[in-house]
């Protein structure tokens, strides 16, 4: 894309406002920013600001204020719902290099960080004091605080402890106004609206988080952690729903079904159960004496529910195995698949089984593949959809099972995200979980932070505020011209 | 004064909005300085807006509208082995759930699991403008949209008045005990605090009395576990074992507040563990207090009338802490701690009550 004079005009006063080296122009530099986790999406940036200092992301968000400047900020780029995907005529500031832990209060278990800092660096540098920081996105090696603050982050424990902003006390940013601010604090509670509350998940529309004040939580003693395999996916779900009924709090509760079991035995060698077509994954963890106590009940459970096999991890290792196998099923995909979406849907719990019935008939019905991993404990699905990007039609089929999908988690009562996010990806499916007076309500919310729509624009909210119709021919984002394919 | 609206449905409290230019939505009236405001300022009360509207056990969540009274949700899930493990305060006055998330406080468990922010999901408002709005969600995880359940967290009615929330709960625990440790000063609490916030027993509530100097963990878990860690935490600290029904009556009056001066001023502090020396030094003789969630939270109570204590010397008027404050009760300002305020709360504020309907924050 040819670059008109204003442009190259602005970028040149950008780079005069930032340490030598700081503005990437040059398409071979762009290139590895035009996409995120959702890689069937690609935009072309005006530029790429590589940051390494609050002041710097201060100094440049208040220059897209006075210029007008559309921004994204980019963590590790791992959003599965085009969260950090570029804007057409904007440019894109990353935060890798704001990788500091800032200050570690084991007494208070607290930790202070820049969010460029990675997930799970702040466990490796709480571990020396019998400390960790809860939210496990299966991403975890490589995505990014800020990131995990702007998409509220799951994980596998979500049941017990929460999502990101369970974690999150307080934070300073940079809204997009060019104001800078610091909600909440060190304290556990807090005092007044919960400013930090709705900062978090705001998906980048509000500004830039520049220092995260994070809870840490004590390791638990032990663990003790069970896979079954099932012969049908149902048995596993009414496992699940009889580990609830029994009041137990496991601390995960993950499935596997047939395909996803499929890709994690080629991709990490994992080991299941011969013949089955599903898998569960029960993680009890506490002081030993309550682990001792709640597994004679889990396993009593377990033995009840037609499992073909039950394993028990019966140290680190193996513990560390059985997850090794569930946290690669995403990428572990791949190696089914020239191409496949990861959706995130939610559906009350005790209808989960007719949830992926109803899933596994739509894909028979788009004769598409679909494997399924997801967070049995609390209602959070993960269709991956398997489609072939070269065939012309294949993206957007997959694109209408994924709304159909989510669709039907509307319906159920559910949601269309639990972690990742609505982004691009599933901003035309807002609508059918609010009103038009709430979305009017979010937006103006949203312009409370950011009056100019500069921070990130384009997510969350549907282009035309028109409900979304499913997808026929090109996305909206195509025809628009504001994104293309690989 | 006008006559106090009493809408009974959703769309009623709705129509009591938009019914008069100044209006603020009021509960069991448990922490009345929150719900103070200037007389033109019409009551809209939430007590026969009551009722459960969905509870599925099975999904561990459940919907009432907001003046639903906490002791009858309390006891509700109590039937089906749940509970609302932030334990909510002032059951027992009368608290409805609605002023209960608004005014943002929780009792002794929230230690353990985290506060009424980690459980809200979602809410049902009406905005300044009058209209009705659902935003969260009733499932126990959901990422569409801004958390504005969490902001109503805490926001004293400033912002909107709630017609319905959505909670997560969680299965009861088995059994519980309680160990009154000795702490002969703050700083034998603090230290208590710091090491028994990442043990591994897993406390489930951590509190302190400074009056009494001493220390109360209440260990929750299957009934077999209970001996061996009981035991281990005596080992650590001297301390005794309370017998059930006065463990149960302790932890019923933390949450009804029954050891402040009836009748006077309440303030919440947001406290760290490290901190809690010097709040403690800062009670004038006159004061009680009480300290929670393994001092992250303190409690100030003083006879009404007495002098808010300025905790050091206050220079320029201004308070010598630093610590966040509310005021539930008793007739000194709303907000103690006079925390920053940023042009974009007012924007916020703009954005939901464009009319200013409901008062201000600082009002
Ligand atoms: C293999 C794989 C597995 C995954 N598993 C999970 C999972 O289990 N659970 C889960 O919840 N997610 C999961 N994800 C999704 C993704 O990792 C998370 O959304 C993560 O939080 C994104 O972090 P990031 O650093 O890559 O952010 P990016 O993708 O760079 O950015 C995400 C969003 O955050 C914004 N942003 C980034 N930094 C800031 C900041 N400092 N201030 C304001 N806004 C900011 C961006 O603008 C963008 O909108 C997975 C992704 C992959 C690829």
């Amino acid at each position: 894309m040819m670059k008109s004079p204003s442009s190259a005009a602005m970028l040149r006063r950008l780079t005069a406002l930032l340490p030598a080296g700081r503005v990437l122009e040059a398409p071979a530099q762009l290139a590895a920013y035009e996409s995120d986790g959702l890689t069937a999406f690609k935009t072309t940036p005006l530029a790429v600001v590589v940051l390494e200092t609050q002041d710097e992301v201060i100094a440049t968000v208040r220059f897209c204020r006075d210029e007008k400047i559309p921004f994204v900020a980019r963590g590790s780029g791992t959003s599965l719902s085009g969260g950090s995907l570029p804007v057409a005529g904007g440019i894109v500031i990353t935060l890798n290099r704001l990788n500091k832990i800032l200050r570690l209060d084991p007494a208070q278990r607290i930790a202070v960080v820049e969010p460029g800092v990675i997930n799970l660096a702040v466990t490796a540098a709480a571990q020396p004091y019998g400390l960790h920081f809860a939210p496990d996105p299966s991403s975890q090696s490589i995505c990014t605080i800020g990131g995990n603050v702007a998409f509220n982050s799951g994980g596998a424990h979500c049941l017990k402890y929460g999502m990101t902003s369970n974690h999150v006390l307080g934070l300073k940013a940079v809204l997009a106004t060019g104001e800078v601010v610091e909600f909440g604090g060190a304290s556990r509670e807090q005092v007044g609206p919960d400013w930090t509350g709705l900062f978090v998940g705001n998906e980048g529309l509000f500004g830039i988080a520049l220092e995260i004040t994070l809870q840490l939580l004590p390791r638990a003693e032990m663990f003790h952690t069970v896979l079954a395999g099932y012969r049908t996916l149902e048995q596993a779900g009414d496992a699940v729903a009889a580990v609830i009924a029994s009041g137990l709090l496991p601390g995960a509760i993950e499935i596997m079904d047939a395909l996803a079991l499929e890709a994690a035995v080629a991709a990490v060698h994992a080991e299941y159960p011969p013949d089955s077509a599903a898998v569960l994954i029960v993680e009890l963890e506490g002081p030993r004496e309550v682990v001792a106590a709640d597994r004679v009940r889990l396993d009593e459970i377990l033995a009840k529910s037609g499992a073909v096999e039950v394993k028990v991890a019966r140290d680190g290792a193996e513990r560390m195995a059985i997850w090794k196998g569930r946290k690669s099923a995403f990428s572990a995909v791949g190696r089914l698949s020239p191409d496949f979406i990861v959706q995130d849907g939610v559906v009350p719990r005790r209808r989960l089984g007719e949830a992926l019935r109803r899933i596994g008939e739509m894909s028979r019905e788009a004769g598409l593949r679909c494997a399924n991993v997801f967070h049995a404990g609390d209602g959070n699905l993960h269709p991956l959809i398997l489609y072939n990007g070269r065939e012309p039609d294949g993206l957007v089929r997959a694109e209408a099972l994924a709304g159909k999908i989510l669709r039907m988690c509307v319906e159920m009562g559910g949601s269309i995200t639990g972690e990742h996010g609505v982004g691009v990806e599933k901003r035309d499916y807002l609508p059918d979980m609010f009103s038009a007076d709430e979305i009017d309500c979010l937006k103006r919310v949203r312009a409370a932070f950011d009056p100019g729509e500069l921070a990130n624009p384009g997510k969350m909210f549907p282009v035309t505020g028109a409900p979304a119709l499913a997808q026929h021919g090109m996305h909206p984002l195509e025809q628009a011209g504001v994104i293309s394919r690989e | 004064m006008t006559a106090v609206l009493s809408p009974v449905t959703p769309a009623e409290l709705a129509d009591a909005v938009r019914s008069a230019p100044r209006v603020l939505a009021v509960g069991g009236g448990t922490k009345p300085r929150m719900s103070r405001a200037a007389a033109d300022v019409v009551k809209i009360s939430t007590v026969k807006l009551r009722g459960v509207v969905e509870y599925e056990p099975s999904e561990f969540t459940f919907t009432a509208l907001a003046g639903t009274p906490v002791r009858e949700i309390v006891a509700t899930l109590g039937e089906r082995g749940q509970y609302l493990p932030f334990d909510p305060l002032f059951s027992a006055a009368g608290a409805t759930l609605g002023g209960t998330l608004a005014s943002g406080v929780s009792g002794p468990g929230r230690f353990r699991f985290g506060g009424l922010r980690d459980f809200v999901l979602g809410v049902r408002f009406v905005d300044g403008g009058g209209r009705l709005l659902r935003l969260g969600g009733k499932v126990v995880k959901n990422a569409a949209g801004f958390d504005l359940p969490k902001f109503f967290v805490g926001s004293v009615g400033r912002f909107g008045a709630l017609a319905e929330v959505t909670f997560k709960v969680f299965p009861r625990p088995l059994a519980t005990r309680t160990l009154r440790l000795d702490a002969k000063n703050a700083t034998a609490m603090t230290e208590i605090f710091t090491a028994a916030g990442s043990a591994r027993w897993e406390l489930d509530a951590l509190d302190a009395s400074p009056g009494e100097g001493a220390v109360y963990a209440r260990l929750a878990a299957p009934a077999p576990a209970l001996d061996a860690l009981a035991k281990e935490i005596l080992s650590r600290w001297p301390g005794t074992v309370l017998a059930d029904n006065a463990a149960a009556k302790l932890w019923s009056d933390v949450v009804e507040a029954a050891w402040a001066h009836a009748g006077g001023t309440l303030v919440k502090f947001a406290l760290t563990p490290s901190q809690v020396p010097e709040f403690v030094a800062g009670f004038p003789a006159v004061a009680r207090g009480w300290v929670s969630a393994g001092g992250n939270v303190g409690y100030l109570s003083l006879p009404a009338g007495a002098a808010f204590p300025s905790f050091a010397t206050a220079t320029e008027g201004k308070p010598a802490f630093a610590w966040p404050a509310v005021t539930l009760r008793g007739d000194v300002a709303l907000w103690p701690g006079a925390p920053p305020r940023f042009e974009v709360m007012r924007a916020v504020k703009i954005a939901l009550d464009p009319q200013n309907r409901f008062p201000n924050l600082d009002d």
